[in-house]
């Protein structure tokens, strides 16, 4: 069913039956609306305990390629801050002295606009790869689902599989089942504040913070951090899991729109499937009038958020694909053809397309518009990037006084300028005017600024009596050209910012 | 102290908070339950001839985190003010939490200004680091008035040159910034005498800096200073223990020229530099007293910006 009918809260709206029950036999069936008196009614209650989920392990070519991302995603994620780059760490988000190091570049607060068009190209990555793949975000990259692996596979390695985990959770306190949770607890713990601690290494130095850690000499707000960060891991990958996504992802509640017929989903093939049943190896199951579904309920056991794939696409379904690989290897064992359960689209299955028919809607207009977009803004970014001054300037002009006339009838205005140095080297700047006849800087025309330093500098700016008598009374604008002048490293580069001069009646 | 007019604005308002808050609690306690139809687990809502809405739980921690607002509100308003004008029990405010948090900002930057405590002006003025300092503190207190480059406006003297107005060594610029100054000249055209008189006294005044004047209304004004000689100094020099400013100089603190002069012997003037003493550590002033000292002392430009060669 379109997943779009599956949105609204409280639940979802069973719709209508004739379109549903040729594809999929097992919808809610839907009863014909009892005539008034005839109602049984119950009371129950809208809240109900979260019933524990029992993932089975599973391997094959979708959970290896999500345990490829979880090694991709997190040697990132704890290795980065460990890097050094000119004696200093590779990335630091410095909050308190307002500097941003990535690499080589050292960003200011006012460089805000790279973060607002990183998270566009987040944003419209996210569209491009729903329109044409469903959730491969949240199947594979998503930290909710690569946190949830880490945290299951510790879990497994504890207290075994599925089977094992339910006994031993049903079973009585015996000293294994104690031994074993307390365990699990520990490396959960021991995971989820190592996550805590890695992520405050991105906005305090990581290495004065493992010797602070190591003497119990945290400030208050990085303790504070690294507990919560590290709680919130431990909550969300060790009890939430499932929950994040159904209960409070915002995503998962408008990745709908982002669907079409055409978009590749998890779909269990009814018509190859069903009639489903258990039988023997040895059967022919055409004879036998079975599909191919042999009723093992194995992709049901693996769902990371408890749905049964063969009741069609569900909001629930993350698109991890845990049920196609776990379902390939029962068809292997069967003898079957593999594919019961497989990435398909809407379409696909509804007039029984091969996979190159498929492949031949991918590039739709959707798919194309969303592309377009984020290959524009990206070369944007990066162009931008490349591009990016050296440094920044802001002009302000002086509230006190709006002008003054100084000795032999010039006319003098005074400026702030902000020189923002975004280089890690001390650097020289000349400052000089332009826009007026005869204009020019008063005050010292050179600064210097030691390295990733910001400085306001005063600035007197001069025109002489012929041109003031000229401008009386009015505001002309002006030029700054601020020019670095050359580091030994760099060529010299200027930079223009625009103001005005006013000039008394 | 309470922001209300009166004391019915107060209840209302409690009122209307533990209400709504209690309202919350009950729509949560009755919607907990439903009827539901027993056969197919539906609500029995009918859309469109076969729209039906099925009973898909919340899950139970969901309704759990909503009780815990509904006790965090309770607690909050217990503790902070929230209900009307009541103070709650940790007696809070904005203005406490400022003031404590300006106390541990000071208490942090105590140790850097312990190096300058044993400094004179002098060694501050070479100091790059006080000076740095001096420099924010400037931009951030003074220079609304007196300008980024400290060169004052109309009104608001000039730090950079050497007249001052109360005297310029390193004490008394310290005590300018934490007493605040209070100038004030009174009208005196009643004193100089007619409209005719306080133009000659303005002439004269300017005769005294050698300003461009007329010679004979300024010899007629000669016999009217009298009057202004009793701050402002026989000579016309001023006086620094009033603050009264130097007339012999070509510094115009209120405007140049005959109009302006008149202006101020006609109208007074009563100019008022606020006290910092509340804002800025005894430390800071000193800095700050330091750095301004250093614009027309000492090495004062080549320390803040480089000498173009």
């Amino acid at each position: 069913m379109p997943a779009g009918d599956q949105q609204f809260l409280p639940g979802p709206c069973a719709p209508a039956a004739s379109s549903q029950v040729k594809r999929n036999p097992h919808t809610i069936p839907i009863q014909p609306v009892p005539a008034h008196g005839e109602t049984s009614e119950q009371v129950v209650s809208l809240y109900a305990k979260q019933k524990k989920i029992y993932a089975r392990s599973v391997s094959g070519w979708f959970a290896g390629w999500r345990w490829a991302l979880v090694w991709f995603t997190q040697l990132i994620f704890y290795g980065l801050p460990w890097l050094e780059w000119n004696g200093r760490q590779a990335v630091l988000f410095d909050l308190l002295s307002r500097r941003f190091y990535i690499f080589n570049l050292v960003l200011y607060p006012q460089d805000f606009i790279y973060l607002t068009a990183l998270l566009v190209i987040s944003a419209l990555g996210l569209f491009f790869f729903t329109a044409v793949a469903g959730r491969l975000w949240c199947g594979y990259a998503c930290p909710q689902t690569v946190y949830t692996e880490i945290f299951m596979w510790v879990e497994r390695r504890i207290e075994g599989d599925r089977i094992a985990r339910m006994r031993l959770d049903e079973g009585p306190w015996t000293f294994e089942k104690i031994w074993r949770k307390t365990a699990k607890q520990a490396a959960w713990i021991a995971i989820a504040l190592w996550t805590g601690f890695t992520f405050v290494g991105y906005f305090t130095p990581v290495r004065e913070l493992i010797a602070a850690a190591a003497s119990f000499a945290l400030g208050p707000w990085e303790t504070f951090w690294v507990f919560f960060y590290g709680f919130a891991t431990y909550g969300n990958a060790g009890y939430m899991r499932e929950q994040v996504c159904k209960y409070m992802c915002p995503y998962a509640r408008f990745q709908s729109a982002m669907f079409d017929k055409d978009t590749m989903i998890i779909t269990y093939d009814t018509q190859r499937g069903e009639p489903r049943g258990s039988r023997s190896r040895k059967i022919d199951p055409k004879a036998a009038g079975l599909g191919d579904c042999i009723d093992c309920t194995l992709c049901v056991q693996v769902c990371p958020t408890g749905i049964d794939i063969r009741d069609g696409l569900q909001y629930e379904c993350i698109g991890c694909a845990a049920c196609i690989d776990v379902c390939n290897g029962v068809m292997d064992k069967m003898g079957y053809e593999r594919g019961l359960i497989r990435y398909s689209t809407e379409n696909g299955m509804e007039h029984g397309w091969t996979r190159a028919q498929m492949f031949r809607r991918v590039l739709r207009p959707r798919v194309l518009i969303y592309g377009a977009i984020l290959l524009g803004i990206s070369l944007a970014f990066v162009a931008s990037i490349a591009l990016r001054s050296p440094f920044k300037v802001d002009v302000i002009r002086d509230r006190g006084a709006l002008a003054r006339i100084v000795e032999d009838g010039r006319v003098e205005n005074v400026y702030r300028l902000q020189i923002m140095n975004s280089t890690e080297r001390e650097q020289r700047y000349r400052i000089s005017v332009e826009g007026i006849a005869g204009i020019s800087v008063a005050s010292h025309s050179q600064v210097d600024i030691a390295p990733a330093e910001s400085r306001w500098v005063a600035v007197r700016v001069q025109v002489p009596p012929e041109s003031a008598a000229e401008l009386a009374g009015r505001s002309s604008p002006i030029q700054f050209a601020i020019e670095r002048l050359p580091d030994g490293e760099e060529a010299a580069r200027t930079v223009h910012e625009k103001s005005t001069f006013l000039v008394p009646r | 102290m309470s922001d209300f007019f009166s004391n019915g604005w107060s209840v209302f308002i409690a009122v209307t908070t533990v209400v709504s808050i209690a309202a919350c609690l009950l729509l949560l306690i009755v919607a907990s339950k439903r009827k539901v139809m027993a056969g197919d687990n539906t609500t029995g809502h009918v859309w469109d001839g076969d729209l039906r809405e099925l009973n898909n739980p919340l899950p139970r921690w969901w309704m759990g985190l909503f009780v815990l607002t509904i006790v965090f509100a309770a607690a909050y308003l217990v503790f902070y003010p929230g209900l009307g004008s009541y103070q709650g029990k940790l007696g809070w405010s904005q203005a406490t939490q400022y003031q404590a948090e300006m106390e541990k900002a000071r208490a942090q930057i105590e140790p850097l200004y312990a190096r300058f405590e044993g400094m004179n002006a002098e060694q501050l003025v070479q100091d790059p680091q006080a000076m740095a300092i001096g420099e924010r503190i400037f931009v951030n207190n003074c220079a609304q008035c007196h300008g980024s480059d400290a060169r004052g406006s109309k009104g608001f003297p000039n730090l950079t040159d050497t007249d001052w107005l109360y005297g310029g060594n390193h004490e008394t610029i310290m005590e300018s910034i934490a007493k605040g100054r209070h100038g004030v000249m009174p009208p005196m055209a009643a004193a100089v005498g007619g409209a005719q008189d306080v133009r000659n006294v303005a002439h004269y005044v300017l005769s005294l800096s050698g300003s461009p004047h007329n010679a004979i209304a300024a010899q007629l004004g000669k016999a009217k200073f009298g009057a202004c000689a009793a701050c402002h100094g026989a000579d016309g020099k001023g006086n620094q223990a009033l603050g009264a400013p130097n007339l012999t100089d070509k510094v115009w603190l209120h405007g140049w020229g005959e109009q302006a002069i008149i202006n101020i012997i006609t109208n007074g003037k009563d100019n008022q530099m606020p006290a910092h003493a509340d804002k800025l550590t005894p430390a800071q002033i000193r800095v700050l007293a330091a750095y301004v000292w250093g614009f027309s002392n000492g090495p004062a430009a080549s320390t803040r910006t480089v000498n173009a060669q």
